[in-house]
C-alpha cells in the first residue's frame, strides 16, 4: 500500500484539485479539533467542569451544533458600514490561514508546495491577516470595532518582529529556509555524535521556542494578549458587528491559524513529521508523517491553550513593552549567540 | 507603582491550572450534571416558600409587605366553639385561599421575615418549573406540601444565646 501511495503521480490538474480539496477540508477540521479538545474539554477540566455533555457522545459534536447554529443566523451588515469591505474582511483573514497550510509539510511529499523559502513564506503570509482585521475594523462603522482593529494592528506588528527573529535562530542552525529541509536537518542531526533522537532544535533554541510561542499567542489575539478582542472593554473588538457565518469564519480562522502555527512550531523546533527510528526516505511517512505531525501539533497547541487558560489579560502598555523591551532583545541575543556558535563549532 | 509580575508566579499559575485539570480527571468536577443527577443545594437555599396552613391567621401582613403583590389571601370569619363550658364562642379566621404567584415572586423573603405566626418558611425545593407561566400560581395545598421539604434550623454559632427557632411539623 505504501508503494502505491509513493508511486501515485496524478496529472497537474488532478493534483491541484486534490490539494485544494484537502486544504479546504483540513482547515475547518483542525479548527473543530482544537476548539473541541482545548476550548471545550481541556478548558473545562482546568476550571473543574466537564464541558459539553449532551451533543453526541460525551458532547463531542457540540462545536458542529454551534456551527450549524451560526449558519442559521441572519447575515447583518450595520447601516453605515462599507458593505463590500465589511463582507470581504473575514475572507481575507481566512485566506491568510489557508495560505499558511500551503507550506506546512506533513511528510516529505505530502505538502502543497515544497517551497525553498518556506519559513519566509509562512511568516510573510501570517501577517496578511492583519489586513483583514483592519478592513473589518474600518468598515464596521463602529468605534469598538475601530479601536479593536487598531489595537490588533499595533499588536500584530509588534509581535511579528520577535516571531521572525526567533525563527532566524533555527534557520541559521539548519542552514536552510525550506521547512522540509529543516525537518531533515533535525532528523539527520546528532547530539555530540549520538543520533538516537536526531537533533530537535528545541534543545538549543529553547529561547527561540519560548519567544515563538509567545509571539504566536499574540498573533492569535489569545489571552494574555487578547487586548484587541477584550470583551470587557471593547466587546470583542473588530468582531463586534459580525453575525452568523462571517463571525464563524473569524472563529475558524483563529483556531485553524492556531493549528497551523502549532504545526510550524512543531516543524521548526520538534522535528516535524519525522520520527527518530525511521529513515526520512521511508515510504511509511505517507501515513505516519501526518500522524506524527498531528501528535506534535497537539503537544504545542496544549502549551498555547494552557497559557491561554491560565493568565489574565495584559494592559496595552505592558503588551507593547513586553514585545519591544523583552522579546526582541532576547531574540537578537539568541541570533548572535546562535550565529557565533554556528561558526565556531 | 504596582508590583511587577514575577516569573515564579507565572509558573505557579500554570501549575495551578494543570493541577486542577488532573484533579478534575481523577476525582471528578465540582459541578453536577444537573438534569441527570440530583443537585445538592445549600440547606437554607431560597428555593420555594412553604406555608404551614394551621399557623396562618390571615393577618395579611405578608400580602401587604410583598413588593410584588404576588400573595393572594382570602378568608372568612366564623365562630368556633368555646374552649370551656359556658364560654363565649371565639371568632376565628378560616383561610379560603392562599396563593403565591411564583412568576411574580422575586424571592426576597420579606413575607417569611414578616410573618408573626411562623406560617411561612423557606424550602430548598426548586424543581417546580411549568410549561405555562400561569401554572406558576400555586395554592395553599401545594404550599403546604412543601412544608415537608423545609429543613430544621441549624444551631447558631457557639456562645450565641438566641433561641434556635423550630419548624412546626
Amino acid at each position: 500500500m505504501m508503494h502505491v501511495l509513493a508511486s501515485f503521480a496524478p496529472p497537474y490538474w488532478m493534483s491541484t484539485l486534490i490539494k485544494v480539496l484537502v486544504i479546504s477540508a483540513v482547515v475547518p477540521t483542525t479548527a473543530l479539533i482544537l476548539g473541541m479538545v482545548f476550548l471545550f474539554k481541556i478548558m473545562s477540566w482546568m476550571q473543574s467542569r466537564l464541558g459539553p455533555q449532551e451533543a453526541g457522545p460525551r458532547g463531542t459534536l457540540q462545536l458542529l451544533a454551534d456551527g450549524v447554529k451560526f449558519l442559521q443566523k441572519e447575515d447583518i451588515a450595520p447601516n453605515g458600514a462599507d458593505r463590500w469591505v465589511f463582507k470581504v474582511a473575514p475572507l481575507v483573514v481566512l485566506m491568510s490561514t489557508l495560505l499558511l497550510y500551503v507550506a506546512l509539510p506533513a511528510s516529505m511529499h505530502l505538502v502543497v508546495a515544497n517551497l525553498d523559502v518556506g519559513v519566509f513564506f509562512v511568516l510573510a503570509i501570517s501577517s496578511l491577516s492583519v489586513i483583514g482585521v483592519l478592513m473589518a475594523g474600518w468598515s464596521s462603522a463602529s468605534k469598538y470595532s475601530l479601536m479593536g482593529a487598531l489595537r490588533a494592528a499595533g499588536q500584530l506588528i509588534a509581535y511579528e518582529l520577535p516571531m521572525v527573529l526567533a525563527v532566524i535562530g533555527v534557520v541559521i542552525q539548519a542552514g536552510t529556509m525550506s521547512l522540509n529541509g529543516i525537518v531533515l536537518a533535525q532528523a539527520d542531526g546528532t547530539i555530540f555524535g549520538w543520533g538516537g533522537i536526531g537533533f530537535p532544535y528545541i534543545l538549543t533554541q529553547f529561547l527561540g521556542f519560548f519567544i515563538f510561542i509567545a509571539a504566536v499567542q499574540a498573533e492569535l489575539t489569545q489571552p494574555p494578549f487578547d487586548m484587541p478582542v477584550a470583551e470587557s472593554e471593547i466587546v470583542s473588538g473588530y468582531q463586534v458587528e459580525y453575525t452568523g457565518f462571517r463571525f464563524l469564519i473569524f472563529f475558524l480562522a483563529e483556531f485553524a491559524t492556531a493549528f497551523a502555527f502549532a504545526g510550524i512550531a512543531a516543524v521548526l523546533f520538534l522535528g516535524g513529521w519525522a520520527v527518530p527510528w525511521l529513515p526520512t526516505s521511508s515510504d511509511w511517512y505517507y501515513v505516519l508523517g501526518p500522524a506524527v505531525l498531528f501528535a506534535k501539533v497537539m503537544l504545542v497547541a496544549f502549551i498555547i491553550f494552557w497559557v491561554r487558560f491560565t493568565y489574565p489579560r495584559f494592559r496595552e502598555d505592558q503588551l507593547q513593552s513586553l514585545a519591544w523591551k523583552v522579546l526582541i532583545p532576547l531574540a537578537l541575543v539568541n541570533i548572535v549567540v546562535t550565529a557565533v556558535l554556528k561558526v565556531v563549532l | 507603582m504596582p508590583p511587577k509580575p514575577k516569573v515564579p508566579g507565572l509558573i505557579k499559575g500554570l501549575g495551578v491550572t494543570f493541577g486542577e485539570m488532573v484533579k478534575t480527571l481523577k476525582d471528578g468536577p465540582q459541578t453536577t450534571r444537573y438534569p441527570h443527577e440530583r443537585e445538592e443545594v445549600a440547606p437554607r437555599a431560597r428555593g420555594v416558600i412553604a406555608l404551614q396552613e394551621e399557623n396562618c391567621t390571615s393577618c395579611m401582613l405578608c400580602a401587604r409587605e410583598c413588593p410584588d403583590w404576588c400573595i393572594f389571601i382570602e378568608a372568612h370569619k366564623y365562630l368556633a366553639p368555646p374552649r370551656r363550658e359556658g364560654g363565649k364562642p371565639r371568632q376565628k379566621n378560616e383561610l379560603d385561599r392562599f396563593d403565591i404567584d411564583f412568576s411574580l415572586c422575586m424571592y426576597c423573603g420579606i413575607c417569611v421575615e414578616v410573618c408573626p405566626f411562623d406560617a411561612l418558611f423557606w424550602s430548598p425545593e426548586h424543581e417546580y418549573s411549568e410549561i405555562r407561566i400561569a401554572d406558576l400560581l400555586h395554592d395553599k395545598t401545594r404550599l403546604d406540601q412543601w412544608m415537608q421539604t423545609v429543613p430544621d434550623f441549624e444551631p447558631y454559632e457557639a456562645g450565641s444565646d438566641a433561641k434556635v427557632k423550630k419548624v412546626p411539623r
